[in-house]
């Protein structure tokens, strides 16, 4: 049950995904063309959401259901996350796909996609072989 | 009443098969981060999924890979519960019908050559069969290898970075979206429609 819960959740998230079209090629050429508000909606509300909840948990000190102390780690800036974040922007335009609806996709019959993923294990992999030489 | 109870059941079907709006589903994937950080101090991302894939299945003595991998085992069963949830969604949760894209990318994608706009994906690009095809290959292989290579290097994705790290104010996942979305933008406007010619 510890680790299923996991799984279970990442169900639901899999068909919020598929509900909200965001996994849709189509609905990320809208966004990047700014000819809908659906996807921008998605995003905003969803961070709006994520926002209050963190600032509940901060402030009212919230535990886990174990009654352990919620610690959120930081994300340090460097140059990967400019020169990373364009390569990877490029990439979802091209694949109308972040990770997540990649699996999404494949488990919804586009089976293709699993190459889509296998191509990405591979970007993950090439980045932590050359990970020493590319600047940061 | 009778009429009530059959209405209340199509409605009930309609919420399932219908497509859900934004101020649905936004806020549902919102409540994910509190639900992952109360039921275990995790934070939502899935892109880490792709590295400890790598790290389980290929290691090959890379020291980015050497970690206990299976202490965050947690996100792989995550990624596995969206691929069953997509399969789920997927194949008995679909609307019939074509997803409601504005008329304006519908021209845009016409006279790109994009002109099948069912499904997730357009057919002219994202079949088994078009990975044969030089345009094929480049959008679906180079695409996919980017998406990994850049997440990587950028420390998150959308997920990571634009959710989870926005709703916690972090500096780096502003910058990190401003450049996801830079890189969008260059591919949709500039190369996409060269690619497109190939």
């Amino acid at each position: 049950m510890k680790i299923i819960k996991y799984l279970l959740l990442g169900f639901v998230f899999g068909v919020i995904l598929i509900k909200a079209e965001v996994v849709s090629w189509f609905r990320i050429q809208e966004m990047f063309r700014f000819q809908s508000f659906h996807m921008y909606g998605v995003i905003f509300s969803a961070i709006a959401v994520g926002i209050i909840s963190i600032q509940i948990i901060k402030k009212f000190k919230v535990k886990t259901i174990t009654g352990k102390d919620i610690k959120i780690g930081k994300k340090e800036l460097n140059k990967g996350t400019v020169i990373g974040g364009f390569i990877f922007g490029l990439g979802w335009a091209m694949t109308g796909a972040c990770p997540g609806p990649m699996y999404a996709l494949f488990g919804s019959g586009l089976l293709v996609f699993g190459v889509v993923l296998l191509s990405a294990l591979i970007g993950t992999w090439t980045y932590g072989k050359f990970k020493e030489k590319l600047p940061h | 009443m009778e009429f009530t109870i059959e209405f209340f059941k199509v409605k009930s079907m309609n919420v399932l098969t219908q497509p859900w709006p934004w101020y649905i589903s936004g806020p549902l994937i919102g409540l994910m981060i509190p639900v992952l950080l109360i039921i275990g101090n995790k934070m939502f991302g899935i892109s880490s999924s792709l590295k400890h894939i790598c790290a389980s299945c290929f290691p090959a003595n890379i020291k980015f890979f050497d970690y206990d991998w299976k202490a965050e085992s947690w996100n792989l069963l995550f990624a596995f519960g969206i691929i069953l949830g997509g399969l789920v969604a997927g194949y008995f949760l679909q609307d019939p019908n074509a997803i409601q894209i504005s008329k304006n990318t519908t021209a845009d994608l016409n006279a790109l050559g994009i002109n099948d706009h069912t499904g997730f994906a357009p057919k002219e690009i994202f079949t088994i069969e078009a990975l044969l095809t030089l345009k094929g290959f480049i959008l679906m292989v180079f695409g996919g290898f980017f998406v990994g290579f850049g997440v990587r290097y950028a420390n998150g994705c959308t997920s990571g970075h634009s959710i989870s790290g926005l709703s916690n104010l972090q500096f780096s996942s502003l910058v990190a979206t401003i450049f996801f979305f830079i890189g969008g933008l260059v591919m949709t406007w500039l190369i996409f429609p060269l690619l497109m010619k190939l």
